[in-house]
């Protein structure tokens, strides 16, 4: 079986549509909306999810067989968490000013329902590549909405775009405002609402 | 699922050794291999907000040595005690606050030979955490020039908000001493100040939901503005 056959590619493209984390899954909220107020910070955090999933998934996958299964999610959040905080550090050392902006949301990976659901739900059924796939692609379905509504946001709340600003002062002097909301949670949850609803409208996928 | 282990208390025991034993030995050496990058940053994020509040930086995007050298140029440090007397055989970057409460560094803006604005550290608790930052006066010791915060453990969105701008820029321009000449300090009061409200020199507007953040903040700004009035005395009495 080659390592990227059809079979394999739905691990990986399954989460990012038919199968989102955020949109179908509605996992993984609350770090949405704390970390898209702009898209700097959004991307980081995507790329912490990313590897964190993809690097845990491959791990637990590894030792599946060997997990006592009475003690396997104090093992899974063991290398969740161990994985998370090498990532807070590896920011800490490298990216100081953005790992300031994530704050707290850093280390709440851990309580990310996507990677211990994934660890739960795949890793500990499936062998190493195909557990790695899904993580990639949980990770990717869970950025791209990240990453969608950051651009929202910052485009709507700031006029900015990556911290330039886009939206021409001619603009801001001919009476138009940034709008607040979007700072704020508030906007977040309505961008979200707003994405989940187109992404159904497409899918044509009914909440149970 | 495939072949199950079989699941002895000892093996189960065993296993969960083993896993921490190569978790923990893999965060320790990654925070021994970092920690000098880490440090690095933390005195620069320090020395970059003690010269945001100076004045003599306006915004992050400037190179690291660049930070470094005006810090080493244009900020003098020295020691003074609660009395307000110099202290010539510390640094001002060596003291502790928690182990020597008495002696209270000072960051001063040297442009030239005169001193044009004068930055203290100062720390306390808030609502969940230690918070710490600096504050700079003007030349005149009464005027605040600039109010930082850099670290602290804050609600993000609520308490959080006092390392934003919006909020530190309000502190600019406030007076601490009133009219009699004693210190009054600035106080954040609970929610905006109203278009009549008294004494609005020495007031800003606080956050909405961060009542118990601001409250510990009006605390330790002023105790930290009272320990070191004895030496502001002294430069006072010099200039006015």
């Amino acid at each position: 079986m080659s390592l990227l056959s059809k079979k394999n590619m739905v691990f990986l493209k399954d989460p990012l549509m038919d199968n989102n984390p955020i949109s179908t899954q509605v996992l993984g909220i609350c770090s949405a909306l704390a970390v898209t107020v702009q898209l700097q910070t959004a991307i980081v955090m995507s790329i912490a999810v990313i590897s964190v999933i993809s690097i845990s998934n491959v791990l637990i996958s590894l030792i599946r067989n060997k997990v006592p299964s009475n003690i396997r999610i104090i093992i899974e959040l063991a290398i969740i968490a161990s994985l998370v905080i090498l990532v807070d550090q590896v920011l800490k050392a490298f990216l100081y000013d953005i790992s300031k902006q994530l704050s707290v949301f850093v280390g709440l990976i851990i309580t990310n329902c996507i990677v211990l659901g994934r660890a739960e739900a795949f890793a500990l059924q499936n062998k190493p590549w195909p557990s790695f796939l899904d993580g990639v692609g949980n990770g990717l379905g869970y950025s791209m909405i990240l990453i969608v509504v950051a651009f929202g946001r910052e485009l709507l709340g700031s006029g900015t775009l990556f911290g330039f600003q886009v939206v021409p002062d001619a603009a801001y002097a001919a009476g138009y405002q940034n709008m607040g909301l979007m700072v704020l949670a508030p906007g977040a949850f309505i961008l979200l609402g707003l994405i989940i609803w187109v992404q159904r409208t497409i899918t044509g996928t009914v909440a149970e | 699922m495939a072949s199950k282990p079989r699941v002895t208390k000892a093996y189960t025991l065993g296993f969960a050794a083993a896993v921490t034993m190569v978790c923990s030995i893999l965060l320790a050496s990654a925070a021994t291999l970092l920690k000098e990058r880490q440090d690095q940053n933390i005195q620069l994020d320090i020395k970059y907000n003690i010269l945001s509040v100076l004045g003599l930086v306006e915004s992050k995007d400037v190179e690291a040595q660049t930070i470094f050298d005006l810090y080493d140029n244009k900020v003098k440090t020295f020691v003074v005690d609660i009395e307000g007397n110099k202290v010539n055989d510390r640094k001002a970057e060596e003291i502790d606050p928690k182990a020597e409460p008495d002696l209270l560094p000072v960051y001063a803006r040297q442009d030239g030979e005169v001193i044009t604005a004068y930055c203290i550290p100062t720390q306390g608790k808030a609502l969940w955490s230690t918070v710490k930052g600096y504050i700079a006066l003007e030349q005149d010791l009464n005027t605040v020039k600039g109010i930082t915060f850099y670290s602290h453990g804050e609600t993000p969105g609520l308490g959080g908000e006092i390392d934003k701008e919006w909020f530190t820029t309000a502190f600019k321009g406030k007076t601490i001493l009133n009219k009699a000449g004693e210190i009054v300090s600035v106080e954040i009061v609970k929610g905006k100040m109203r278009s009549d409200e008294k004494n609005s020199e020495h007031k800003v507007d606080g956050i909405s939901g961060a009542t118990l953040t601001t409250k510990g903040l009006n605390e330790f700004i002023k105790s930290t503005l009272e320990k070191y009035e004895p030496f502001f005395k002294t430069r006072r009495g010099g200039t006015s």
